[in-house]
């Protein structure tokens, strides 16, 4: 196995170049994690118009795979569903990020994104429920 | 393969067939020594010998395998009294270092700190001679201070001769698992001791690697772990003075720590079996005490020569890669073989994963020292650590890993 098999062109780039990084004035949503096992950080803001993601950004520090992964993820999200993100899994990710061969400590890096990314819809899903 | 002026490294890589292994295609290089050593074939094989033929519970039975498997548990807590200058009522047997150290803090610091002493640590402490300061700290009302870390990774000895006095307990690594620097504990603890502090020395870094003497250091407690140096996981050691112990709580009731038990109190077993309560690892103690039969055969100065050699061609050869920084002390001087660095633009995550891809097992992450992280102020840190078996052809390999890693990161 090479190193290829992991550190995917893609990955790389959007490692060096994120996309959609920062932060935004104004939101509907955020949220916050990290990985323990290599302190990966991501934090996430949402702006939602009905129940559509209309933007999305990311800051964060850590491994390629979790910054890569956010930042694609970012990119994919803006206007789409909050049902989509609610139907996201953990293939959705892997294909995203072109199937590369992650361990299972690995894929925790590769999931970050995905979790912090679901915690502000079910934030924003809750903050308009009404008690 | 490598015989070194030290140690015969290939005539003993036949006892650690696991070096043997392929790993994605290449010879399994193993830097992650401070996380946990291999075991050789005759630790595997004295802990398989009692359970095929002298298994039974110790300190209860008085059949033939009962007797056996108590001398062999003693036997053993005799082999670590001896290697560390103790007496054998002194061993305490732990699951590891983790557990002995919440031993003092459960069976001493519970009993004797009050509101307001002061518990003196170091900025470069592994998490598990932090948290549990930091647990009785917070229910007894003490307070916490730390000794400093200066850039070359040495600790800031005035800071600790300045605070030892107020100070009721000093607790203190004798090699740092990250830094790889080697303290002066028998300097701390003799300053410690002119003010009456009671001392815990973390040896779980140097008791594998270099000589420890508990009566030179001068320490009231020590505490080291099995798996670092050879033997099996889940056996693990406390050192405690005598009179110490003898004053002390036990730690967990139970079984075999008691004397007598009545419906509404019981009376202590004497030391170290006060704090052996239940059935113990008694194939853990015995795979430790052969592990150190195996270190003493090599011998412990040859082990912490080899190593330096080895430390020093990794600090050589890491400090021509452009853009790699080394933590710690830049020499092998006054350190263990532990060597800590980071790659300009490469996460150590990504790192250790293209290590992986080449053979090479390196750890990554904050070491569970995050005081010194920040210290630093970083999140994470590579680390390579060596043993008795790794050679300079092992940091060559070390060296062209990284040299891929560039070529994805550069
Ligand atoms: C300096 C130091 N102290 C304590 C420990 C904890 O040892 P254990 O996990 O065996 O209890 C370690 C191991 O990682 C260590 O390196």
């Amino acid at each position: 196995m090479s190193s290829a098999d992991i550190y995917k062109e893609i990955i790389l780039d959007y490692y060096r170049n994120p996309r959609n990084f920062g932060k935004m004035e104004k939101f509907d949503s955020s949220a916050r994690d990290s990985n323990p096992l290599c302190g990966d950080e991501i934090e996430m803001q949402v702006k939602f118009e009905g129940s559509k993601i209309s933007e999305v950004r990311f800051v964060g520090r850590g491994c390629a795979i979790s910054q890569a992964s956010a930042s694609m993820l970012t990119e994919l999200a803006k206007g789409k569903d909050v049902e989509w993100v609610k139907n996201l899994s953990k293939d959705d990710i892997l294909k995203m990020l072109g199937n590369p061969d992650l361990g299972p400590s690995r894929i925790k890096c590769a999931l970050l994104g995905m979790k912090v990314l679901k915690q502000a819809v079910y934030s924003y899903a809750a903050s308009k429920t009404e008690v | 393969m490598l015989k070194s002026y030290f140690i015969d490294v290939k005539g003993i890589l036949h006892d650690f067939p696991i070096l043997s292994r392929k790993i994605n295609g290449h010879r399994l290089v193993y830097l992650d020594n401070a996380a946990t050593t291999q075991k050789p074939l005759q630790v595997i094989e004295a802990v398989n010998d009692f359970y095929l033929k002298h298994n039974a519970n110790v300190h209860r039975s008085v059949h033939t395998l009962g007797e056996e498997a108590t001398e062999l548990y003693e036997g053993a807590r005799e082999k670590v009294a001896s290697f560390i200058n103790a007496g054998s009522e002194e061993i305490v047997f732990t699951r590891g270092t983790t557990e002995s150290i919440n031993l003092v803090r459960f069976a001493w610091a519970e009993k004797y700190l009050e509101k307001d002493d002061v518990i003196l640590l170091t900025m470069m402490e592994h998490h598990s001679n932090i948290v549990p300061w930091q647990l009785v700290a917070r229910k007894k009302g003490a307070k916490l201070r730390y000794v400093g870390v200066d850039k070359e990774g040495r600790l800031k000895f005035d800071e600790l001769e300045r605070d030892i006095a107020g100070s009721r307990i000093l607790a203190i690594t004798h090699c740092s698992n990250v830094l790889g620097t080697v303290n002066d504990v028998k300097k701390a603890c003799s300053l410690a001791r002119k003010n009456g502090v009671l001392t815990v020395v973390d040896a779980a870094q140097s008791a594998p690697h270099i000589r420890v003497d508990v009566r030179e250091i001068g320490c009231d407690f020590l505490a080291f772990s099995g798996h670092k140096m050879l033997a099996p996981n889940g056996i693990g050691v406390l050192y405690g003075r005598k009179e110490i112990l003898q004053e002390m709580d036990p730690f967990h009731g139970g079984g075999d720590m008691i004397k007598e038990v009545f419906l509404d109190h019981a009376t202590w077993n004497d030391v170290p079996y006060k704090f052996e309560a239940g059935t113990v690892n008694t194939g853990g103690a015995i795979g430790l005490a052969e592990a150190i039969r195996y270190i003493e055969k090599i011998g412990i100065e040859n082990i912490e020569k080899h190593e330096r050699a080895v430390t020093q061609y990794c600090l050589e050869t890491l400090s021509k890669i452009e853009g790699l920084l080394i933590y710690g002390p830049q020499e092998a001087k006054g350190r263990v073989g532990v060597v800590s660095f980071n790659i300009k633009g490469a996460h150590p995550h990504d790192v250790a994963t293209i290590l992986d891809r080449n053979g090479i097992a390196i750890r990554s992450g904050h070491h569970c020292a995050q005081p010194l992280m920040n210290h630093y102020s970083v999140p994470a840190m590579c680390r390579a650590s060596f043993y008795l078996y790794n050679t300079l052809e092992d940091v060559d390999r070390l060296y062209q890993g990284i040299k891929k890693v560039k070529e994805v990161f550069g």
